[in-house]
């Protein structure tokens, strides 16, 4: 089962190492359960994994599925330190020595390590003896050498009391808390660089997320709704689904710019949005709102702003990227692969109408006085009753032109 | 009709004449149209080019789109050198190149005064690296070479010459791969700039494609609008550039099972070709096994090419590109096999469509024609 009859590897299981949950006490049990579900959400595809779940451990049992498939999802999921490609044999020193020296013998290492764990402190050998034994078996088949400190090639044995278990490397996993485990939120999703960021840390800590967009047809292109439709799919990776509520903001849009002056209308318009954000919050039970804001980087972002804007919500505002310089950003961008959409270039309710000179320094009483001008609570209203929702998935749904490729 | 010109062009696949003819008349928009039909199209056309990059181990936005190789050819030969003469004014190219290309290089040295060194082949048919080599200087922003020879089939040893020009000098490489698409390993990370073409691989003519580097600038020949990175203006061929993506995957699926089928196609005709008086077989065993070039001493390639072409056999006389012209192949000279031999060639290009009953009726035919005609 392990080794084919000539003798390359198959690895038939992925360990999977917890992250930061050792550190959470009580709430554990609930993080490992969150865990285990998400998991098994991002991997639902492949219909023949199964899974065993231990305290300190996930064991994904592969049943055939391709082991590195598996994996490209795997790294998107919160809360994993590390996995390893492994084979599960049972724990006798005999099966163990021959599995290592399988391993290394597939192996273009130079150099190679072992690394036992004995979970079981049944097991007759203790971890050291272990080591030499299954080094002693390659030193003198092989032409692989020992090195502690820098291995080319590190085998890891796991000793538990009934299987052991041989992994080769280590992959880095995505780290942070299982989603969910934290709660809820609401995302303002625009289209560009930040808001996916600001999206990503919070799913990091473990919080799920919906989105909320604005869009301002025929202002605002179908274009512009693609474009961030495709952004919540690459963020959705994170969660396994994420919703992606519309906000049809036209007709309050068009209001602020005939009632209020120019220079305060990107301050009145984002302290609309934030009163719609967190009607849709209240609504969704969530319990706070994200957005993608870093400090002075635009005229509604200095700190003059945010007190101003932010003064119509006593819901918590998370500004993930409030401290992060734009370069920062974007190399994160970069990295979770949502920059080459988020450069686009389709106006968002953002940048179209945008003033000349936007006021940095708004003080609190002229935008009570502007927004006095006009009866805003009705177009308010009719944007959240008129708002929709998309759910979108990590793959594209699109499999009816499937056959054109 | 029995059909031995597969290095002119193939069939087209069913399949992917099946999805264009479903495309043709449903999506007709301009893909770079701003409406729902416009995006559509635009969307289905960058799904290809990402499916054609991972197909080959290339980013998307390295895949460019054009009608046919000849115009990727110019494109990358003309369009580099002229938007890179700052950094040099010299050229490199073979003696044994494709029309497209031979013709790019002449125009560049004789309408814009690029000086163009073309390197010499050896007596197999590939390029003479020492020569290549000692050729490089200073000056040198580009070395222009063929992966396989469409007369002969021979290989160039392409990943060697890549990496020595990468090591001594500042030129890029660009290599046309026209001949070697679904029949060999391409080894793109290490070019700079690759040409192919659809209807060789049983796609549809009119479709084809160039690999660029990311970094790499070319003045575009076709001016126009913002289709291809602004370096090939002009409405997008959009269903033709959807069915490349399937195009390509077809050929490359069953590339090896296919090249194994050839190869022993390749050494029934050789063994039968050998058996015939006054045949000097001018491909060797080094060539691809998809092209026999063969001379019938006593009988001239136009004599030779009518007279198959009389009994239904469809056979080249020498790169079809160049078909009007003398029935003299240049590459067979430049392979110092002498002039005899280059005006008695024949290019006979096998497929995995090709069966074994069909190089029978071949040789018989060629029997036949070898006796009668003999002059």
């Amino acid at each position: 089962m392990t080794t084919e009859p000539n003798n390359t590897i198959v690895y038939d299981h992925i360990l999977v190492r917890y992250g930061e949950l050792s550190t959470k006490g009580k709430n554990k049990k609930d993080f490992i359960k969150r865990l285990l579900t998400n998991v098994k959400n991002a991997l639902c595809e492949f219909k023949g994994l199964t899974y065993e779940r231990t305290h300190d451990r996930l064991y994904i049992l592969l049943n055939g599925e391709n082991a590195e498939a598996v994996a490209d999802v795997l790294q998107h999921v919160f809360g994993i330190s590390s996995f390893s490609f492994a084979i599960r044999i049972p724990s006798d020193i005999d099966k163990i020595i021959e599995t290592g020296f399988t391993v290394a013998k597939n192996s273009t290492a130079t150099t190679f390590k072992i690394e036992t764990r004995r979970s079981d402190k049944h097991f007759p050998m203790i971890s050291d003896e272990i080591n030499r034994a299954v080094a002693g078996e390659i030193l003198r088949n092989t032409a692989l050498k020992v090195n502690v400190k820098q291995p080319d090639l590190r085998i890891q044995i796991e000793i538990h009391e009934q299987f052991t278990y041989v992994m080769t490397g280590r992959i880095p996993g995505a780290g942070g808390y299982p989603v969910g485990v934290g709660g809820k939120a609401v995302v303002m999703l625009s289209g560009g660089i930040d808001s996916p960021i600001a999206a990503y840390l919070t799913m990091k800590r473990g919080v799920a997320l919906e989105c909320i967009h604005y869009a301002s047809p025929p202002y605002t292109s179908a274009r512009a709704q693609e474009k961030v439709i495709e952004l919540a799919r690459l963020i959705s990776r994170y969660q396994g689904r994420i919703r992606v509520h519309i906000v049809p903001f036209t007709e309050l849009q068009l209001a602020i710019y005939q009632n209020c002056d120019e220079s305060y209308a990107i301050t009145i318009m984002r302290r609309m949005m934030y009163r719609i954000a967190e009607r849709i919050a209240q609504d969704c039970h969530a319990l706070a709102i994200v957005n993608g804001e870093s400090i002075g980087q635009v005229a509604s972002q200095t700190l003059e702003s945010m007190g101003v804007i932010n003064e119509v919500t006593k819901m918590p505002v998370i500004r993930p990227v409030a401290t992060m310089d734009k370069i920062e950003i974007i190399n994160l961008a970069r990295k979770i692969e949502t920059y080459e959409t988020s450069i686009l270039p389709f106006e968002d309710c953002c940048t179209i109408f945008t003033p000349k000179n936007p006021v940095t320094k708004p003080t609190l009483e002229k935008a009570q006085k502007m927004e006095s001008r006009f009866s805003f609570t009705e177009l308010l209203e009719q944007c959240v009753k008129n708002t929709t929702h998309i759910d979108v998935y990590p793959k594209t749904g699109e499999q009816d032109d499937q056959d054109l490729f | 009709m029995i059909y031995f010109d597969y290095a002119s062009t193939a069939p087209l696949n069913p399949d992917v004449l099946d999805t264009y003819t479903r495309l043709l008349p449903k999506l007709y928009a301009n893909a770079d149209s701003l409406h729902a039909p416009g995006r559509e199209a635009q969307r289905l056309m960058e799904k290809s080019r990402a499916q054609i990059a991972q197909l080959l181990s290339v980013r998307g936005d390295e895949v460019i789109f054009t009608s046919c190789a000849s115009e990727a050819n110019s494109t990358a030969i003309k369009g580099f050198a002229l938007a890179n003469r700052h950094r040099g004014n010299h050229l490199i190219t073979t003696k044994a190149e494709h029309s497209s290309v031979a013709a790019a290089f002449a125009q560049l040295e004789q309408e814009f005064g690029f000086r163009v060194s073309y390197i010499p082949v050896t007596t197999q048919g590939i390029v003479d690296t020492e020569t290549l080599y000692k050729a490089l200087t200073k000056d040198t922003i580009l070395v222009s070479l063929m992966y396989v020879n469409n007369e002969t089939g021979a290989i160039n040893p392409i990943e060697e010459v890549s990496a020595y020009v990468h090591e001594h000098s500042r030129a890029v490489v660009h290599v046309d791969c026209v001949q070697a698409l679904g029949k060999l390993k391409l080894p793109l990370s290490m070019l700079d700039m690759a040409t192919f073409s659809a209807h060789k691989i049983y796609g549809l003519k009119g479709s084809a494609f160039f690999y660029k580097k990311r970094n790499i600038k070319l003045l575009p020949l076709i001016n126009g609008g913002q289709q291809e990175q602004g370096i090939r203006g002009g409405t997008s061929n959009t269903p033709a550039n959807i069915v490349l993506a399937k195009t390509l995957r077809l050929a490359l699926e069953n590339q090896d099972e296919h090249y194994a089928y050839v190869k022993k196609l390749h050494a029934q005709l050789c063994t039968e070709l050998s058996t015939l008086n006054d045949v000097h077989i001018n491909s060797n065993e080094q060539c691809i096994p998809h092209i026999v070039n063969v001379s019938f001493l006593n009988v001239g390639s136009e004599i030779m090419l009518n007279a198959l072409d009389e009994r239904g056999f469809c056979v080249s006389a020498q790169s079809t590109c160049s078909s009007r012209s003398r029935a003299y192949s240049h590459v067979l000279a430049e392979m110092g096999l002498g002039d005899h031999i280059a005006t008695h060639a024949i290019r006979i290009s096998l497929s995995h469509m090709t069966t074994s009953e069909e190089i029978n009726q071949l040789i018989q035919a060629l029997k036949e024609i070898n006796h009668d005609y003999r002059t």
